[in-house]
């Protein structure tokens, strides 16, 4: 075992919590500290994330940087970490987006510094702890401790109706994951070990994979969330501060189709397959349910969560087809997902400082005095609507050709979203930021500052850099996922044959 | 070469849509200007070595999207298709590109507005040296980015925003055809490049496509898949209530993207699969079908209205509509030969009526205005030119490429064929009638215009007029000139033996520059399939003569019918109007088009969404899950007494039961152990 590179990922922001607890002085001190502290530990995770990115391993379809340490011997419960294809980008995602969050709280987070810091460089903890570990235990601590900071940053930084949401939160996601502990417990009984590549070697009788595949589901279908599972997001979206929207939107989500690639299609395949329709009637409905909602919206935040919903159902879609095009789009998708969705909620952060309301009708105009902010809200809006040349586009795409192999029905109502989300995204773009000048105080705002451009001209230029080179990721989540799908199609007993040329 | 062509147009928007404030107007200007000359002329040299020495080249530029076996390159297919489209959009955009310095000189954004151009220009060539369907539809979509950035340029305007947004979205109605048509062409041809397509057409003529339990033809479906994108572009019936409203941009966006290039993109989709559609004939039925009703339905609306840009827009729709029902015959050497010339005139047509509004205050109804003729005289001859190639009267452009469809799809001797033709017919007689209205309530008559503008009435500058002339050149000559070669065949007669004899033929007559000769099948090469017995326009060339005449005859009656109504009795028009009530209400109300989908589309998506919201999300979902639970832990809390009345508690207590259940569920299940 050569150097613990994954361990020091999911430990280090706990160092930086150290020291930010140690900090001593007046309050503008401590407040300044907090600040750069997390922020220095942050950098230096997406610094140790960005050398596993170029040490990973292409070829090898299998688990790497593997650490194996017994935890808890009489349980037989293992401290065990390793990356794949398949969350590889999802750290990175987390390390990523953990400094731009620390970024767009410089300003807006004024009460609680310390702690709002200490939160946040938990949260990065557990992120990266979800997506490296590799026993379900230990993936379960990290799973659900992630509700835990998410809890306290919407319940002590949120807007006014920020208890309500945490609760919706807390209650939707808890009960989802007892379900999914009942199931883990029941995995860990009847095959006798906790760790994830077993399990996923050794698949369950089909009967008891039924029961599993749901209790599983329930936790990553709120996670997703998926129709109609999704109605915590909105409020979630709407009562937390800036960062929290971009964190949730941006990983949070996440877990929940890690979730069903780590855990559902694996190591339930036969389930998978029974349960494939359903998940893909819950997508559509997800899709075109959540945009027509979304196109009534007055909120931006709103707005932005539901088209969330709508996107993941291209997530779900895409997954569920266990085609190579579906699996790569959906994955593609969700790492897309994780920039644009965060990318648009920092958008919203910056009129909100400004103006302090999310109300569409409020704005209008803003185009005159604000020409950066517009063209970079552009570029986003059109991102999130999938513009060929944008990474929303690949990843939608690919979902919807995989989907097509399977069921051209299902493909047929999935791309009426495509329409839809046209629709909802120009009307919110048109009425923030074009149209004639409605409130004088808006239209004086000023441009973005070089703190914001920081945090927003990476993610432009990378939605359009994957967008152009989708390879980057493609060629790295490719032999993960193509080893699930021969491993799915082994246990359901299909032929190792292509779809494609069917 | 091929790269100056396309990506020197990319170069000008990145630069000028980034430092455009740092480097100032005339800068801006001068390098979006540059930029497009440059790839106009590496066009027309493509189109020397292509076409006229027969040398296509396919170049790979860098790899795109690699998934199992979905292989997409970023490529440059350089065939003769394709380089008459380059030729066209180049030319037309270095015109426009130049106009737009004058024409847009007391805008604020000149910088912006040359930067657009120039990404639309890239768009739209990406969108035709694309050599797979997914950087067609990236074109395809880059193009209506472009569009709709454009039409709103005028963002304070909510009149501009709302058209802007509705071009977007009716287009991506379209691009859902398109979308499903790439998806299909993948499932039946394991790939999405067009090389190995067209290869393997032939063997899957048989292959269906299983939807809802009916088998349907492949082949049939891909092409009605791709129409309907096409439909959404080139606005054809159905799909076309966003072009009348694309208005609403400035004028040089109306003649370079409304009308000479990107709406005619669903023609050139439908040209490109000539190999496709050749072996679809259900599916070119009902392109022929729906270009005839487009034609004719454009037609009757442009009669009737009145904002000058509005009766162009109809008109383009209409000739957009005559190039469908051409490629619906399989005359594709025609469609494209209209398109062609139609980019000339009709690009023509729009920057003179920009000199029109320009000279008149930015007015564009033409019930106020009149008169003109004297006061601008450089602008009446232009518009002359582009009427007379409108209308297809002799020598202009015009004539010889709507001649040549009408001929075409009276040859084709089908009933779609001679639906086609009669539509054509009659349209032509009112595409003649509705442009010399157009000119004559624009020009002639007494001004109607408030004295203050009158007074004001300026001809345009130079920089202004020199693009026109450009565009009046091509409206006249490039259909005599080009005749030989889009539609001709060599030596003037139709040989008895076909296809490949002919091509090898004309390919071994090389002239001593090594020029190949004027011959439709040696100029198009390997880039369109017409199958022997579909060859209209071989057809086309042994109709009756009635047949050759009729278009001229209804041309000429328009425009006599025009000034009898317009010049020698004014009153005329009211009485026909009075008299013909209900057909008036009809066309001037566009077929109502507009108000249908409003009531049957745009406004129950609003309500669907409406009662998702309230009833779907906050009623039942909630209501039944977190909302309901708390209620219900708060009614057996209450019935307990011994809860406290915090939230958590309710929750903890739900939990704990759930939990403790479930537990206990699943240990019995697994045999009590433990």
């Amino acid at each position: 075992m050569g150097f613990p590179i994954l361990s020091l990922l999911v430990l280090l922001p706990l160092v930086g919590v150290l020291f930010i607890v140690l900090i001593r002085g007046s309050e503008e001190t401590v407040k300044r500290n907090a600040r750069h502290t997390a922020l220095f530990t942050s950098l230096f995770v997406l610094g140790v994330s960005l050398m596993l990115l170029f040490e990973f391993d292409i070829s090898d379809a299998g688990f790497q940087f593997v650490e194996h340490k017994t935890w808890m011997p009489t349980l037989g419960l293992t401290y065990s970490l390793g990356v794949d294809g398949i969350s590889l980008f999802f750290v990175m995602l987390a390390a990523f987006l953990t400094p731009v969050c620390i970024l767009a709280s410089w300003s807006s987070i004024e009460h609680r510094v310390r702690e709002y810091m200490i939160a946040f460089l938990i949260l990065e903890t557990f992120m990266i702890g979800t997506f490296l570990a590799l026993d379900t235990f230990l993936f379960y601590v990290f799973f659900e401790g992630v509700l835990i900071p998410m809890f306290l940053i919407i319940g002590v930084w949120g807007g006014p109706r920020r208890v309500y949401a945490a609760f919706k939160l807390f209650l939707y996601t808890l009960l989802g994951s007892v379900l999914m502990l009942v199931a883990l417990l029941t995995l860990y009984f009847q095959v006798g070990t906790s760790s994830i590549p077993e399990l996923i070697a050794n698949p369950v009788a089909r009967d008891l994979q039924m029961w599993l595949w749901l209790a599983c589901f329930a936790s990553f279908a709120v996670k997703m969330p998926m129709w109609p599972f999704h109605t915590w997001l909105p409020d979630a979206h709407v009562e937390a501060p800036t960062a929290g929207s971009v964190i949730l939107a941006g990983v949070l989500l996440k877990m929940g189709g890690y979730g069903f690639l780590r855990f559902s299609i694996p190591m339930f395949p036969e389930a998978t397959e029974y349960f494939m329709p359903f998940v893909f009637w819950l997508s559509i409905i997800a899709i075109i349910y959540t945009s027509l909602v979304a196109l009534v919206q007055e909120d931006m935040k709103k707005l932005i969560a539901y088209s969330s919903v709508a996107h993941m159902g291209f997530v779900t879609l895409g997954l569920f087809t266990m085609t190579t095009q579906g699996l790569q789009g959906g994955v593609f998708q969700m790492i897309s997902h994780g920039l644009i969705s965060a990318a648009l909620f920092l958008c919203v952060g910056v009129v909100y400082d400004r103006l302090h309301t999310r109300e569409m009708s409020k704005y209008g105009g803003i185009v005159k005095n604000m020409p950066r902010y517009a063209t970079i809200f552009m570029i986003l809006m059109l991102a999130s609507v999938g513009l060929p040349g944008t990474s929303g586009f690949v990843g939608e795409f690919l979902s919807l050709l995989g989907a097509f192999q399977v069921d051209i029905l299902v493909a047929a109502f999935a791309t009426t979203g495509v329409v839809l989300g046209a629709a909802y995204m120009l009307v919110l773009y048109r009425r923030v930021v074009f149209g004639p000048v409605k409130n004088k105080e808006a239209a004086a705002m000023s441009d973005v500052n070089k703190r914001e451009l920081l945090m927003l001209v990476p993610i432009v230029l990378m939605v359009i850099a994957l967008g152009i080179a989708p390879n980057f990721i493609l060629d790295r989540t490719g032999p993960a996922l193509e080893k699930l799908q021969s491993h799915y199609q082994y246990h359901i007993g299909t032929d190792m044959g292509d779809y494609n040329n069917e | 070469m091929e790269y100056l062509a396309v990506f020197s147009p990319l170069f000008a928007f990145l630069v000028v849509g980034l430092l455009g404030k740092s480097l100032g107007d005339k800068a801006s200007q001068f390098i979006t200007c540059a930029a497009v000359i440059i790839a106009a002329i590496s066009s027309v040299m493509l189109f020397n070595d292509v076409i006229l020495h027969a040398d296509p080249r396919l170049i790979m530029v860098a790899s795109w999207i690699n998934v199992g076996d979905f292989v997409v390159n970023w490529s440059l297919r350089i065939d003769q298709l394709t380089v008459v489209m380059m030729c066209v959009i180049t030319v037309v955009s270095s015109c426009v590109h130049v106009y737009s310095v004058g024409y847009m000189s007391h805008d604020d954004a000149k910088a912006r507005f040359m930067a657009y151009l120039s990404l639309f220009t890239f768009a739209m060539l990406m969108l035709v040296t694309s050599d797979n369907l997914l950087q067609l539809f990236f074109g395809w979509e880059g193009v209506g980015v472009a569009s709709y950035l454009l039409i709103g340029f005028w963002n304070h305007k909510e009149s501009a925003n709302s058209a802007s947004i509705k071009a977007f979205i009716v287009n991506r109605i379209g691009d859902f055809g398109l979308a499903l048509g790439i998806m299909a062409i993948f499932m039946v041809f394991g790939t999405v490049n067009f090389t190995e397509i067209f290869g393997s057409v032939q063997a899957h003529t048989d292959d269906v496509i299983t939807f809802l339990g009916n088998d349907f033809h492949a082949l049939t479906v891909i092409g009605m898949l791709l129409f309907i994108g096409a439909m959404g572009k080139s606005a054809q019936l159905g799909l076309h209530t966003w072009l009348p409203d694309a208005m609403e941009g400035p004028t040089p966006v109306s003649a370079l993207i409304h009308a000479a290039t990107m709406v005619t993109a669903g023609v050139f989709l439908v040209a490109r699969f000539s190999p496709l559609y050749e072996f679809a004939p259900d599916a070119l039925i009902v392109i022929a079908v729906v270009g005839a009703s487009t034609a004719f339905v454009a037609a009757t609306i442009g009669m009737t209205q009145f904002d000058i840009k509005r009766v162009i827009a109809y008109s383009t729709m209409s000739q957009l509509g005559y190039m469908f029902f051409a490629l619906g015959v399989s005359a594709y050497g025609a469609a494209m030969f209209h398109l062609m010339t139609h980019a000339f005139f009709k690009g023509l047509l729009f920057l003179g009526a920009g000199s029109v509004i320009h000279a008149m205050s930015n007015e564009q109804d033409m019930r106020k205005m009149g008169g003109l003729w004297k006061k601008i005289p450089v602008t009446y001859t232009l518009m002359w030119i582009g009427g007379l190639a409108l209308a297809g009267i002799p020598l202009f452009a015009g004539y010889y490429s709507k001649d040549m469809i009408l001929e075409a799809a009276y040859a084709d001797h089908t009933w779609f064929g001679d639906f086609a033709f009669w539509a054509g017919i009659s349209a032509a007689f009112m595409t003649a009638f509705y442009t010399w209205r157009l000119m004559i309530m624009t020009f002639h008559g007494k001004s109607r215009a408030p004295i203050e503008v009158q007074k004001k009435v300026h001809e345009s500058p130079s920089v202004m007029i020199f693009p026109l002339v450009v565009l009046a050149i091509g409206a006249i000559f490039s259909g005599v000139v080009f005749y030989g070669g889009f539609v001709g065949t060599y030596g003037g007669e139709f040989p008895d033996q076909h296809s490949q004899e002919v091509v090898a033929h004309a390919a071994s007559v090389q002239d001593e520059h090594g020029a190949i000769p004027w011959d439709r099948h040696a100029f198009w090469g390997d880039s369109i399939l017409v199958l022997p017995e579909n060859d209209t326009v071989a057809a086309a060339h042994h109709v009756p003569d009635w047949v050759k005449k009729l278009p001229l005859v209804m041309g000429l009656s328009g425009i006599v019918l025009a000034y009898v109504f317009y010049l020698l009795f004014p009153a005329l028009p009211r009485f026909f109007t009075f008299i013909f009530m209900p057909f008036h209400a009809l066309f001037f109300r566009k077929w109502f088009f507009d108000e249908i989908y409003d009531a049957v589309f745009v406004r129950p998506a609003r309500c669907i969404g409406k009662i998702f919201w309230k009833t779907g999300d906050k009623g039942l979902i909630d209501g039944l899950g977190p909302d309901g639970l708390s209620g219900l832990s708060r009614r057996i809390g209450g019935l307990l007494g011994k809860m406290q009345s915090g939230y958590i508690y309710h929750y903890a207590f739900v939990m704990v039961v759930s939990v403790i259940g479930l537990l206990s569920w699943v240990f019995i299940r697994a045999g009590g152990i433990i």
